[in-house]
């Protein structure tokens, strides 16, 4: 068995999704390929060298595969997929843009987001914001799938010494271009790499009281989340959804606060490994996953917390 | 323009689903049904680039049963001029899925097609993508703001860092997050108006392509539930448990 794994990084540094990536395809078992395909990357091609239990890296770098534009990158994995059982991407917004386009090229049905592989064919996936897990198997000879990064540990970046080989670009569409970021910079951890996450909701009321979310988490080294209701009243932007829609974290303790914890919510983090909840409302469903809950106004509650942690 | 809407008929975002008691799949009898979400701010984003003048017609099309009609309708009222049921029996997956719309696209020539980024019931997320793939035309998917400017569509996209903005040529494919709008709700005499616009019927065997499925469903399972924890009284008391008993923090 051979599979490819498609590297998620940024051109200058490979992303943790990455890791836990190639730890499914480990799971799965067989010859791990890694391919990292982007401009001025070598950095990250090297990085991906070093993974342990590579077999190669195939470095495809062009100014074509800067911003990892779906079109493009679609076409290249294809190109590359010939002779490979297994494609493999992380179930994040890079991988989710992406791998359809080449499941859909390769005549396959995609498996969307496994936390777990029972056998060569067979895979666990959650449905209806995981409320039910469905175990999965597919007929498809060769299987394309999007891997839930929490649900993997990463793989270890040390003693790896895989082979770096340049592929070729792909002609490009030229249907579609890059016109602009805006790429939050924090000083906080990534929240889906966090070990702690203070996660604030609609109860803050405002952009401004949401500082003492803030306060918290840089207390605690913690990064920043937020339930859809907070993002969608504008208290912080997008990227720090925690949910079905948003991003899947799993960190070792999330604190909700001021957050009732609707389905959609709880499908983002409901398996980390300690839940604290602060809530006014003690009927809450929050309090129902929460291995400590508070019942309390949050503006006494959360400023007192962060001093005295 | 011509705008294309693919919208999905799914259980609705509040039932909390659960297993059939032989764990072969959900049980989805006498739960409620309606537009899945993201579908919704599609046909909304469709109705206001109608309404702004940028577009001239809004079509809707289904995959699924002869039930679905109610939720075509539903997209009628809304403001969608026409709709098309493609009749399965069967439920299809994704990349099926695409493959019908690949015909309907083709037989209907738009300059657009907006769908949602997933649908809440296999949360699979692949339609879009792939129809884009097969139509080998361009994509931006998790739209959080769409504008048209001629021949090309400048579309900003929810992604992991936060927010990136790219152009795509028309035609497109565009599939919604959910800051894109807000759905409007249908009122009274739009639903009364929706029951005499156009819904065509076709059948998803005459279309001659091959929508079988790849893959079986072994099991549906309840996640391993989580205890509920305990209450704490105090801050003291919380900041204690977490240091003493969880030791998370120090």
């Amino acid at each position: 068995m051979s599979i490819l794994v498609i590297a998620e990084h940024d051109n200058n540094e490979l992303k943790g999704s990455t890791l836990n990536t190639v730890t499914a395809a480990s799971e799965i078992g067989g010859d791990i390929s890694i391919l990292v395909a982007g401009s001025n990357s070598s950095t990250v091609a090297g990085q991906a060298s070093s993974i342990a239990g590579i077999k190669s890296v195939i470095h495809v770098d062009d100014p074509l595969y800067e911003n990892f534009l779906a079109e493009d990158l679609g076409n290249l994995v294809v190109a590359v997929a010939d002779g490979f059982n297994y494609i493999l991407a992380p179930a994040t917004t890079f991988g989710k843009n992406f791998l359809p386009r080449v499941a859909a090229k390769l005549d396959v049905q995609q498996i969307s987001d496994i936390i777990s592989v029972e056998d060569g064919d067979t895979f666990k996936r959650p449905i209806y914001a995981g409320s039910c897990i469905a175990t999965v198997k597919s007929s498809d000879p060769v299987k394309v799938i999007t891997v839930r990064t929490t649900a993997f540990d990463a793989s270890l970046m040390s003693d790896g010494t895989a082979t770096v080989d340049s592929g070729t670009p792909v002609d490009s569409l030229n249907n579609s271009s890059f016109v602009s970021d805006e790429i939050a910079e924090s000083d906080r951890p990534e929240l889906t790499a966090a070990e702690v996450i203070v996660s604030g909701g609609r109860a803050l009321g405002s952009s401004e009281n949401f500082k003492i979310i803030e306060e918290l988490a840089d207390k605690l080294g913690a990064a920043v989340g937020a339930s859809r209701a907070a993002v969608d009243a504008g208290y912080v932007p997008n990227d720090y959804q925690v949910g079905q829609t948003g991003k899947i974290v799993a960190p070792s303790l999330y604190i909700a606060i001021g957050i009732s914890g609707a389905i959609q919510h709880l499908a983002g983090m409901k398996d980390s490994k300690v839940i604290v909840a602060i809530n006014k409302d003690e009927d809450a469903p929050i309090f129902q996953v929460a291995d400590y809950g508070l019942v309390g106004d949050l503006f006494e509650a959360v400023p007192e917390l962060t001093n005295s942690v | 323009m011509k705008i294309l809407v693919p919208i999905k008929r799914v259980v609705d975002y509040n039932v909390k689903v659960r297993p059939l008691s032989d764990n072969s799949n959900v049980d989805l009898n006498n739960v409620k049904m309606s537009v899945n979400p993201f579908c919704e701010i599609a046909v909304e984003e469709a109705v206001r680039l109608k309404e702004s003048g940028q577009a001239t017609e809004v079509v809707v099309v289904t995959v699924g049963g002869d039930e679905s009609q109610e939720q075509l309708r539903a997209c009628l009222a809304l403001g969608a001029d026409r709709a098309i049921l493609v009749q399965s029996e069967t439920l299809l997956e994704p990349l099926a899925i695409a493959k019908v719309l690949v015909k309907i696209v083709n037989s209907e020539n738009p300059n657009l097609i907006i769908l949602g980024k997933q649908a809440i019931d296999g949360d699979n997320n692949q339609t879009g993508q792939m129809l884009a793939s097969l139509l080998n035309i361009p994509q931006a998917t998790f739209a959080s703001e769409l504008k048209i400017d001629t021949d090309k569509a400048l579309v900003t996209r929810e992604i992991d860092g936060g927010l990136q903005t790219i152009s795509v040529n028309l035609p497109a494919v565009v599939t919604t997050d959910l800051r894109l709008n807000e759905p409007r709700y249908a009122s009274l005499p739009n639903i009364m108006q929706a029951k005499k616009k156009d819904l065509d019927i076709q059948n998803v065997s005459d279309l001659g392509i091959d929508v079988s499925n790849r893959t079986s469903i072994l099991s549906v399972e309840l996640p391993p539930k989580r205890e509920a924890g305990v209450m704490v009284e105090s801050v003291e008391e919380l900041v204690e448990k977490l240091k003493n008993e969880a030791k998370v923090i120090t």
